[in-house]
């Protein structure tokens, strides 16, 4: 016996394999690629009207809206002012409209993130069996390499925004997941035993108790998961997502190393800014719900 | 708007066994299979055993032991926090045990109200707003206005607007009793709600908790396992030990005539002249003999009465329960009665 070479399966019925599952696969897109395209389409709506919300209003307007939210969510001057003056700069190098195209990218991403994954993680939090399925595709989805799954995405729905949207929102969800489930995890017994004691329903039980004193440690899977949205803006960009990815692709592409710099360092402010933000956030939202002494 | 307590809460032949199986060996621990050995040959926790108990409304029922001794374990089975394994928890008609879900959860909103040991209160709110949590949760239109009549009730005015972390232990446990009084239930379930609160403000607490009961009549659970608040606390007091019932009675009755050994152990180092009352060691006053000139009440503490004697220089006093005579008492017989037997007999 051959003990060198591995007892591998046939070339041919390799191939008859790939070809079953590749057919398969084409038939279902033909099939429900129109269906899914339908169904995602409010999504591209949504991400189109934000995009053109910060990219036709004035700018001065749009700094100052950006401006007084980041204030309102931070309660910090600091931040605030950083911001303002990072985006003077960052528009001041002509990046302005492709800052805002990302920041309307991962804002739509991040929701859709929050509202796909916090239910996921209270489901979690409240069953070990659900738990102990979803923790492996959480798993999986945070090692898969991003192109394996860009594949059938694009296949489906072609080049665009929406193929883009779900590539980063596989990519940047498990942190809102997981984080949901492990703060419900962690309240503390004695207070959701008074909770049942006074005789809260469990939706009760989730809305007054759960929730609140999870919420500090589900901000920082919000803020984990803003970070790691901003990381696949270069993939995104790949698949036809329109923003500062693209200038950084196009300049690894024909070797322009100042333009990839440039709007490299612009993906980096965007990150400080977004990531102090929501940081500030978690730290207000923790003052009170540690538990007393 | 309080409601007094107008029912009594009788256990009945109650059985917790922990463990994945304890249905199947509730039979063997009937039969006399111990704590230790259910523990050895099966490895379920025996927490109650043969628990039969009459809670009378309107009145402080303490339960005492020490740690792991199943307290904690029994009050819990009053609101159904936990499920027995055998046995009855018997309310105005109705048993805890066998509710349904939305039967339990009105049971606990409208009848039962709890303090916890660490508080348990809700970090994330006010402290009128924790005191209006069980209002919140019935969805009760006047619950701020409940709350803060409450608040005022336990003397945290002007605190309504702190974070539990900003009170200390004693302000912590005030907003948990009031939380538990603003439910306005007649059932009042404290477990070791003071256990961890320093000496002074446990004092403190326990007499707000006695002059509120004065005036509420609540049909309260208080679980200790400090002897001292339980003689303080206890209309009656009732002693776990190994999740078994060792004796129930009066604080008098426990302290005077301890029904084991254990129990007498536990009750040696009580100042006894606090517990006993004149009138429990009253001879009957002798037919013709002319009866002392000075009257104590037979409801007063041998320590009182022994002061009020000494000052007053007298060596005999009648006892009267208001105009009736219950007998007379001399100074020989109190001394007699506030040393602890042990103590005496081992100085034989
Ligand atoms: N959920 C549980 N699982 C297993 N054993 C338990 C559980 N809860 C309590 N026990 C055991 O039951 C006994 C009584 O506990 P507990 O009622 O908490 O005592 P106490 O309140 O008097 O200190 C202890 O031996 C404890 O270890
Ligand atoms: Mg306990």
């Amino acid at each position: 016996m051959d003990l060198i070479r591995f007892p591998e399966m046939s070339r041919g019925n390799l191939r008859a394999m790939r070809q079953t599952v590749d057919g398969a696969f084409r038939d279902f897109t033909r099939a429900w690629g129109d269906t899914l395209e339908a169904i995602f389409a409010p999504l591209q709506s949504l991400l189109t009207f934000i995009e053109n919300l910060l990219i036709r209003s004035p700018w001065i307007a749009v700094l100052a809206v950006l401006a007084a939210g980041i204030w309102l969510v931070s309660r910090s001057w600091k931040i605030a002012l950083g911001s303002v003056l990072a985006l003077l700069v960052v528009g001041y190098f002509g990046m302005w409209e492709d800052t805002m195209r990302t920041i309307a990218m991962v804002a739509v991403c991040t929701l859709i993130a929050v509202v796909l994954g916090i239910p996921v993680g209270i489901l979690m939090a409240q069953s070990n069996r659900m738990n102990a399925m979803v923790t492996p595709i959480l798993d999986m989805m945070q090692t898969m390499p991003s192109f394996v799954y860009l594949i059938p995405v694009v296949m489906i729905f072609g080049l665009g925004k929406v193929p883009g949207l779900i590539a980063v929102v596989i990519y940047a969800i498990p942190p809102v997941i997981r984080l949901t489930n492990l703060g419900i995890r962690q309240v503390a017994p004695d207070v959701l035993e008074a909770a049942e004691a006074f005789g809260s329903s469990s939706w009760q039980k989730l809305r007054d108790v759960q929730l609140p004193l999870a919420l500090p440690t589900i901000m920082a899977g919000i803020n984990q998961t803003i970070m790691m949205s901003l990381a696949m803006v270069v993939v995104a960009s790949m698949i036809g997502v329109r923003g500062l990815g693209q200038p950084v692709l196009q300049a690894i592409n024909q070797q322009y190393f100042t333009m990839g710099v440039m709007n490299g360092l612009a993906i980096v402010a965007i990150a400080i800014i977004m990531d102090r933000t929501t940081q500030a956030y978690g730290k207000r939202l923790q003052k009170h719900t540690e538990a007393g002494k | 708007m309080n409601k007094a307590g107008t029912h009594d809460i009788e256990i009945r032949d109650l059985y917790k066994i922990f463990g994945p199986e304890a249905g199947q060996h509730v039979e063997a621990v009937k039969a006399g299979l111990t704590k230790a050995e259910l523990n050895d040959r099966h490895n379920h926790v025996l927490g109650l055993q043969d628990i039969n108990l009459t809670i009378p409304h309107g009145r402080i029922t303490v339960i005492m032991g020490l740690s792991g001794s199943g307290k904690s374990t029994l009050i819990r089975h009053i609101n159904g926090l936990i499920q027995p394994t055998a046995g009855q928890v018997l309310y105005d008609g109705m048993d805890v045990v066998t509710m349904t879900p939305t039967q339990l959860r009105d049971f606990r909103r409208q009848k039962t109200a709890m303090v916890f040991q660490k508080f348990a209160l809700l970090p994330h709110r006010t402290v009128l707003r924790n005191v209006a949590y069980g209002l919140d949760i019935r969805g009760m239109a006047e619950a701020e206005e409940r709350a803060r009549h409450w608040i005022d009730r336990v003397g945290l005015q002007g605190y309504e607007d702190y974070y539990p972390r900003q009170l200390s232990g004693g302000m912590q446990q005030r907003v948990g009793l009031a939380r538990a009084l603003a439910n306005d239930a007649e059932i009042l379930l404290m477990d070791e709600a003071f256990s961890a609160l320093d000496p002074l403000i446990r004092m403190d607490m326990q007499s707000i908790l006695l002059e509120l009961q004065q005036e509420l009549r609540k049909t309260i659970i208080f679980i200790t396992h400090d002897l001292d608040e339980a003689l303080r606390l206890g209309d009656k007091i009732a002693i776990l030990r190994d999740g078994a019932m060792e004796q129930v009675g009066n604080g008098q009755e426990i302290v005077l005539r301890p029904a084991n050994a254990y129990i007498a152990e536990f009750v040696r180092e009580v100042n006894r002249g606090r517990i006993i009352e004149a009138r429990t060691i009253a001879t009957p006053a002798t037919q013709g003999r002319e009866l002392p000139d000075f009257t104590v009440k037979a409801r007063s503490k041998l320590d009182l009465v022994a002061r009020r004697m000494t000052k007053a220089g007298m060596s005999e006093a009648q006892v009267r329960d208001g105009e009736v005579l219950v007998g007379t008492i001399d100074l020989p017989a109190i001394l007699e009665a506030m040393v602890n037997p042990a103590d005496a007999a081992s100085d034989d």
